[in-house]
């Protein structure tokens, strides 16, 4: 007889998702990689975990198909094969019981469930500063980790790596995960709306610049975590990226690595109000 | 027909947004990324598989810009080749169904 699941509901960006397994053993790994992310909540998705023998994490590119005829996704690497039905919300994966394979799992499943909802998993640290979520994006090395190790202690770390990003009644809302980058730690599991994104680059002195729209829809594509080989699902994904750049202000963030930088990241939203206000009233009566 | 007399259309593996006034165009294909300028967002949304490219170019951008018309139709010849060999235009010297969406 088959040994009983057991399941673990994991909500990331408020998605709830049930991963059961029969061995305690992960049940307890996932537990502990996703404490803070627990939640009683009922599950929107389910997935199966199937554990194969232990090895290592692969270095081969990930394959992410949609198999038209069954209405699923088909994931693959070399670490594990992953099938998910969006129809019924359902899916298994073989893989082994290593962490980072776990986290690419389900990293891969929330880019396919965001990009069909208007959202995305950015390349990108985030922060709540005084209410208010802020992204820093750019190429590894860029300073994402530098900036969330120069986060003064009222900021509340939402994660050093992966941005989670969904659409909001008045723009975009960041969320916090646990997939965390050179830092080593979760996020919190707390939300906050956007108020800007920053790529970021390193230099002598701090100063935040204006991009243009194409420039900065650029950048995000460039960063935007997504795997699928779908064209339908692209396309949707640029139409949200042009979204994002007409609702959120993206701006270049040079700094020099010292805690000042972080003043720059709060008077940003006093300048823009500040700025948006003037532009307004410079409006010309009938125009 | 004469040889110099080309026919364009956008391809049905791209998508296209306008955006604070520059129209930023991707190949869903491969996600190559494409912003083009004024008027080379005229040509390309006048790319409908069946107005010849010299009349496009007569028509819209010669009326629409201050340019000689000859150099306005080698630079988008120019234009045309270079889109078409990211896969963003389809070109031909004979009328095309455009495979995009108005």
């Amino acid at each position: 007889m088959a040994a009983p699941r057991k399941v673990a509901c994991v909500e990331i960006g408020g998605i709830p998702i049930a991963l059961s397994t029969c061995d305690e053993g992960f049940l307890n790994l996932l537990r502990q990689r996703y404490d803070g992310f627990l939640s009683s909540s009922p599950p929107e998705f389910e997935l199966e975990f199937d554990l194969t023998s232990t090895g290592p994490v692969s270095d081969d590119d990930v394959r992410v198909r949609r198999n038209v005829d069954d209405d699923e996704w088909l994931i693959e690497r070399g670490d594990f094969r992953a099938r998910w039905a969006p129809s019924t919300g359902r899916g298994n994966v073989r893989q082994n019981s290593n962490p980072y394979s776990l986290d690419s799992v389900l990293r891969i499943l929330h880019s396919l469930i965001l990009a069909g909802r208007g959202g995305f998993l950015l390349h990108a640290a985030s922060a709540i500063c005084d209410g208010r979520a802020y992204l820093f994006s750019g190429v590894s090395g860029a300073g994402k980790t530098t900036m969330t190790r120069l986060a003064p202690a009222d900021i509340t770390l939402l994660t050093d790596e992966i941005s989670y990003l969904r659409p909001s009644a008045n723009g975009y809302a960041a969320f916090g995960t646990p997939f965390a980058g050179e830092l080593a730690k979760p996020g919190e599991n707390c939300t906050a709306p956007v108020s800007a994104l920053f790529f970021l680059e390193k230099g002598s002195e701090n100063r935040v610049d204006e991009l243009s729209s194409a420039e900065a829809v650029r950048l995000l594509m460039r960063n935007i975590l997504f795997f699928a080989e779908d064209r339908a699902l692209a396309e949707k994904l640029f139409a949200t990226a042009c979204d994002f750049v007409a609702r959120v202000p993206i701006r270049r963030l040079t700094f020099y690595p010292d805690a000042r930088v972080w003043d720059e990241v709060r008077n940003f939203d006093r300048n823009f109000e500040r700025k948006v206000a003037r532009n307004f009233q410079e409006v010309p009566e009938h125009a | 027909m004469p040889e110099n007399c080309i026919y364009i259309a956008r391809s049905s593996a791209i998508a296209a947004r306008a955006l604070a006034g520059e129209m930023m165009v991707m190949n869903s294909a491969d996600s190559t990324f494409f912003t083009l300028n004024e008027v080379a967002t005229a040509i390309f949304q006048a790319a409908d598989g069946h107005t010849p490219l010299r009349e496009i170019v007569r028509d819209k951008i010669c009326r629409q810009f201050d340019v000689d018309p000859v150099q306005a139709q080698a630079d988008a010849e120019q234009f045309v080749t270079e889109l078409s060999s990211h896969g963003i235009l389809l070109v031909s010297n004979r009328p095309l169904a455009s495979e995009a969406p108005q």
